[in-house]
């Protein structure tokens, strides 16, 4: 039998058949230098136990289980530390800008737009606005049996809430007033959505039933400029979305499939009426004011 | 045909793994800072490609390659790469001044450690301090297994070499290697 170092390595590293490793062992055992190796490397590895273990024990920052429980937290750092929001932004103004220009063109008469999903059905859900529901259903199951901070900025600075979330989706974003319908709007929060932010309003009503709005940028690619409602149930959740402008909206509650449609529908309309027209992508971004 | 989010389950699932990406990002970086910064970036970007993730393959390599990436972007962009050319810099001294031998040792096993190529560093910790096999951390780090295995040779070798002779010109006198007791 014939060893070479590379066993060595294979043994203290657990990677032989046991049969294998006793031969090995009885190979290393015959030469000091092989002993020495061997003994050498397990002692780096108890080295590096003793020197980082300590980690294992520690508690984990809260900045972490928020994201990963709830979604980064705005309120982590400030916006331009962040490398991934700051990608997410670049992506999101070309996208932003590639949407506004095909729907213009769309809107005002070009019939020999380029793009493949120009000749889309306009009513047929793509793959992303369903997955957008899946999303938003999900994003309803978590945040909203949240007592202590259902929202990141909550409702009495809605201006501010507003103008936020409308930088930070680069495109404007607004929160439709429910009150006729019982609901009264709690705050909002910025998500990470399949590859950009989105956008959730969370609203309540008297008897402490809440509604999450979940408004998303619509890719290009993807961009459908109308869709009919659809309707989907995730566990208990309920989701009504559908395509307007280049957004996806999404309302979810634990409501009834027939005590939704009509929020649905107010909802649909309201942001159907013209809003501030232009606008994309405002240079800065105000600090929100963050609920702790 | 749905895209998933992360559920409750998974979510919980990648919380248990918190610890131990702060751990190997510690001795990735050697800075705690800049490890926690990692942890919360690679946090970040997994639960943003949750979608990617496959239902029962192995969660901790998916999140382990996304914390590579995300490192060797890091590395790439940061001028903090040239750290790991300077001996004299981005050292950490919190833990020197103790008079114990083996919290010495420690010490100057971290500053050791970040003397490693990344290549080689990265490497060494998944398979020694993480436990990886060597076909998990090849999938991890998308190398072939001969790459992984002679980057380790090459670390263990180099890593003894700075603990013995304490610098980049340790000698290859064969010195026992390293004589203390661990306490775990």
């Amino acid at each position: 039998m014939s060893f070479s170092e590379t066993d060595i390595h294979r043994l203290v590293d657990g990677e032989l058949p046991p049969e294998t490793a006793e031969q090995v062992a009885a190979w290393v055992a015959e030469d000091a230098e092989r002993l020495r190796l061997a003994q050498a490397w397990r002692e780096q590895r108890e080295l590096l136990h003793a020197r980082y273990d300590a980690l294992l024990g520690e508690p984990v920052p809260a900045a972490m289980l928020q994201t990963v429980r709830e979604g980064p937290k705005r309120a982590r750092r400030a916006a331009n530390q962040s490398m991934f929001w700051r990608t997410a932004g670049i992506v999101l103004l070309a996208g932003a800008c590639t949407a506004g220009g095909w729907l213009g063109h769309a809107r005002f008469g070009g019939d020999a737009a380029p793009l493949p999903s120009a000749n889309s059905p306009a009513d047929s859900p793509s793959d992303s606005l369903a997955a957008m529901s899946h999303r938003a259903a999900v994003a309803h199951a978590v945040f909203s049996p949240e007592v202590r901070h259902p929202v990141e900025v909550a409702a009495s600075d809605e201006a501010h809430l507003v103008r936020w979330l409308s930088n930070r989706l680069a495109t404007p974003v607004r929160a439709p007033a429910l009150g006729p319908q019982g609901f009264q709007l709690v705050g909002g929060r910025l998500l990470p959505g399949e590859d950009r932010p989105v956008a959730q309003f969370m609203y309540q009503n008297g008897a402490g039933k809440r509604l999450t709005l979940y408004v998303s940028t619509l890719a290009p690619s993807t961009a459908t400029r109308e869709t009919a409602f659809r309707f989907e149930r995730y566990r208990n959740v309920n989701t009504f979305y559908w395509a307007q402008e280049n957004r996806a909206y999404a309302l979810s509650g634990d409501l009834g499939r027939e005590e939704l449609m009509p929020v649905a529908r107010t909802v649909y309309e309201q942001l159907g009426l013209p809003a501030t027209p232009g606008a994309a992508a405002p240079a800065a971004s105000p600090k929100p004011q963050v609920q702790q | 045909m749905f895209l998933r989010a992360i559920d409750k389950m998974d979510a919980e699932a990648l919380v248990a793994l918190i610890p131990r990406l702060r751990r190997y990002a510690r001795a990735l970086t050697g800075e705690r800072f800049r490890a926690d910064d990692l942890v919360q970036d690679t946090l970040e970007r997994a639960i943003a490609k949750w979608s990617l993730w496959r239902p029962g393959t192995d969660l901790r390599a998916w999140t382990f390659t996304i914390m590579h990436n995300v490192y060797v972007n890091q590395v790439k962009r940061s001028v903090l790469a040239a750290e790991s050319l300077d001996p004299d810099a981005g050292m950490e001294t919190e833990d020197s001044g103790a008079a114990a031998d083996t919290l010495a040792q420690l010490s100057g096993l971290n500053e050791a450690l970040q003397r490693l190529p990344d290549e080689q560093r990265t490497v060494l910790l998944l398979v020694t301090l993480e436990g990886f096999s060597y076909d998990e951390a090849a999938h991890t780090l998308g190398l072939p297994i001969g790459t992984v295995m002679s980057r380790l040779a090459r670390a263990r070798a180099r890593l003894a070499s700075l603990l013995e002779g304490g610098g980049e010109h340790g000698q290859a006198a064969p010195a026992p290697a390293v004589q203390l007791k661990v306490v775990k």
